[in-house]
């Protein structure tokens, strides 16, 4: 290597070198990545501690070169918060997916937000239960078929989808919730600033952040990757709108 | 230091305090009410954690996290509660994440009452949550007796890395009695907390976890565990006996508030001339096995006698412990109702009548 070459694309510190065991074209490790950058760009590794829930994401503390916790499913939030309060100098985030964050901890995830936890949540939603096969999730669309709708997602039998992002939006005390999607190089940089915001709010010390990531899981979709990438486009994106949601700080920002 | 005049849960949580476990996340219930009361105001005096959760579910996961610090962690509830916090007891157990769990019993199943009981012995001693785990479990039957085991509580959950039950029925949550705190605590010499989540600084990423996939190193790990509490068998039995003598007829075995009620009776009868000894367990896991078969196979002991205040539990520990070698007879009151000391002596001379009739026939 010259004196002159310049270093363009590495593995971030904060992520370990081993193969992960993400399905082919499934974007956890595309938002691994993105939660090291921000972890990395803040030079924060070494007083980041992870909570992994239970789901596809179980072994992300394999994939992250910093401290973890494992959480029994649904309770990151918690999890998180019983350490935080202890050790308020260190940055804690949580890894979700949907069928923890939402279904079987939903009560968790509000009330750590109503706290005004100081926690960045990272919450990836691909509108299934990824590790179990690919049952119904509280984020399945209308119509969408899994191994436990098999008829197509019957709103008349298990209610609409839950927007999250919108849910914990009406509370007062959450300081930053937005939802980005990872489907698009575009947006996966859209995504990044996000992601690296809610981690700059924590070490701040500005209170509770969640980034609600859009992803696939082309495995139980049954779909390849290219065309998981545009059925979420095609059809999450409608229902489940990009944006801000509540930015105590946009103003500062600026 | 002096003595001072404290309500058992006020004790209790001060305890927690001198123990300098000085983090606590609760969730209110009864009849143990008092302990977050006390420690919404004494918590901010020491610079400690006081936090109130959502429900018992996510006040036993906090104490997940806030273990994970290796800092001294405490919860308290009552019998319902409890039940709520086993998901994250089980993982603590799995974890190795030392605290402390006080259950301030009350009737039950389900909702049950808000009066005195023992009816959480199984839950407590035999693994309320799922998996290959054991809890060390302590029992009071005083408020200075609740002190004092609650200070050991954290020692013990720092040298096994295991979480601590301390179970008082309703009765040492609620009643007032003199306590003296001991000035300074010395703990014994115990393990660095080299496991604890501290930040990947000069050294690799820590995880605590309970999760191990491949089955050969779950077993490992379960059978380290197992390793800690034939551990905990061998070094941490504790019991008291009260008038065990060789002129005992029959040996009574009970444990908490129970216990020191059955003394009273004992004294009663022992004027009346009968000989009754008292084998009061402290540890009911480990339990004192060895120690009460002792007991039970002496010559002079006709019966065994087991009082809780449960449909009868702990009783199952005592037959196993007795082996068949002598009769072990059973009385509780339960749901709240608390038995009083006549009842005890009217079971202790009807034995005493059944034996002597058993024996005059013979």
């Amino acid at each position: 290597m010259n004196n002159n070459s310049k270093t363009l694309f590495a593995r971030p510190e904060a992520m370990t070198d081993v193969v992960s065991h993400y399905c082919p074209g499934c974007t956890h490790g595309i938002i691994h990545r993105l939660a090291a950058e921000a972890i990395d760009s803040l030079g924060i590794r070494e007083k980041t501690v992870g909570v992994a829930p239970v789901g596809c994401s179980v072994l992300a503390y394999n994939y992250f070169n910093c401290d973890f916790l494992e959480a029994p499913h649904g309770r990151a939030p918690a999890i998180a918060t019983g350490f935080k309060r202890l050790r308020p100098d260190m940055m804690v985030f949580t890894y979700q997916g949907d069928g923890d964050l939402i279904s079987i901890g939903m009560s968790e995830i509000m009330h750590a937000a109503n706290r005004g936890e100081k926690l960045t949540a990272i919450f990836v939603n691909n509108a299934i239960y990824g590790m179990t096969g690919g049952q119904m999730a509280p984020t399945t669309l209308q119509g969408q078929i899994t191994s436990t709708c098999p008829a197509g997602r019957d709103l008349n039998e298990t209610g609409h989808p839950i927007r999250m992002t919108e849910l914990l939006s009406g509370l007062v005390t959450p300081m930053y919730l937005e939802r980005v999607s990872v489907h698009s190089p575009q947006h996966i940089i859209q995504a990044k600033k996000a992601i690296r915001k809610a981690f700059q709010y924590q070490m701040d010390n500005k209170g509770f952040s969640l980034i609600e990531v859009l992803s696939t899981c082309p495995t139980n979709w049954g779909q390849t990757p290219n065309e998981s990438t545009d059925w979420l486009e095609g059809n999450m994106l409608p229902y489940y709108p990009l944006g801000c949601f509540k930015d105590s700080f946009a103003e500062e920002d600026k | 230091m002096t003595k001072v005049l404290m309500k058992g849960n006020e004790a209790i949580a001060e305890a927690a305090i001198k123990a300098g476990a000085n983090n606590y996340f609760c969730y209110p219930i009864t009849p143990q009410t008092e302990v977050a009361e006390y420690l919404a105001k004494r918590m901010p005096e020491v610079g400690g954690v006081f936090l109130q959760g959502e429900s018992e579910l996510a006040v036993a996961n906090m104490i997940f996290g806030a273990a994970a610090t290796g800092k001294r962690v405490f919860t308290t509830s009552s019998s319902p509660g409890i039940s709520l916090m086993q998901e994250a007891i089980s993982y603590m157990a799995g974890a190795e994440l030392p605290c402390v769990i006080v259950n301030i019993m009350r009737g039950g199943p389900g909702l049950g009452g808000i009066l005195p009981a023992q009816s959480d012995y199984f839950q407590s001693v035999k693994g309320g949550g799922h998996g290959d785990y054991r809890l060390l479990v302590l029992a009071p039957s005083s408020v200075q007796e609740a002190v004092d085991l609650m200070i050991l509580s954290f020692d013990l959950a720092d040298k096994y890395r295991n979480p601590v039950m301390m179970i008082g029925d309703g009765m040492i949550g609620q009643m007032m009695e003199p306590v003296e705190f001991p000035d300074k605590i010395e703990s014994p010499d115990l393990p660095p907390k080299d496991w604890a989540i501290t930040g990947a600084k000069g050294r690799k990423p820590q995880v605590v976890r309970s999760l191990f996939l491949d089955p050969y190193k779950l077993e490992n790990s379960s059978w380290h565990l197992h390793e800690k509490y034939e551990l905990m068998k061998k070094n941490e039995v504790r019991f008291e006996k009260y008038k065990v003598t060789d002129k005992n007829e029959i040996i009574i075995i009970s444990y908490g508030t129970m216990a020191r009620i059955c003394q009273t009776a004992i004294d009663a009868v022992e004027a009346e001339g009968i000989s009754v000894g008292l084998f009061r367990p402290i540890s009911l896991f480990p339990f004192p096995q060895d120690e009460i078969y002792a007991e039970a196979i002496k010559k002079n002991i006709k019966e065994v006698l087991v009082i809780e205040m449960s449909t009868g539990q702990m009783v199952e520990d005592v037959e196993r412990a007795v082996v068949g070698k002598k009769k072990v007879s059973f009385f509780g009151r339960t749901g709240g109702v608390v038995p009083s000391p006549e009842e005890v002596i009217t079971q202790i001379k009807d034995m005493i009548r059944k034996k002597s009739k058993s024996k005059k026939k013979a």
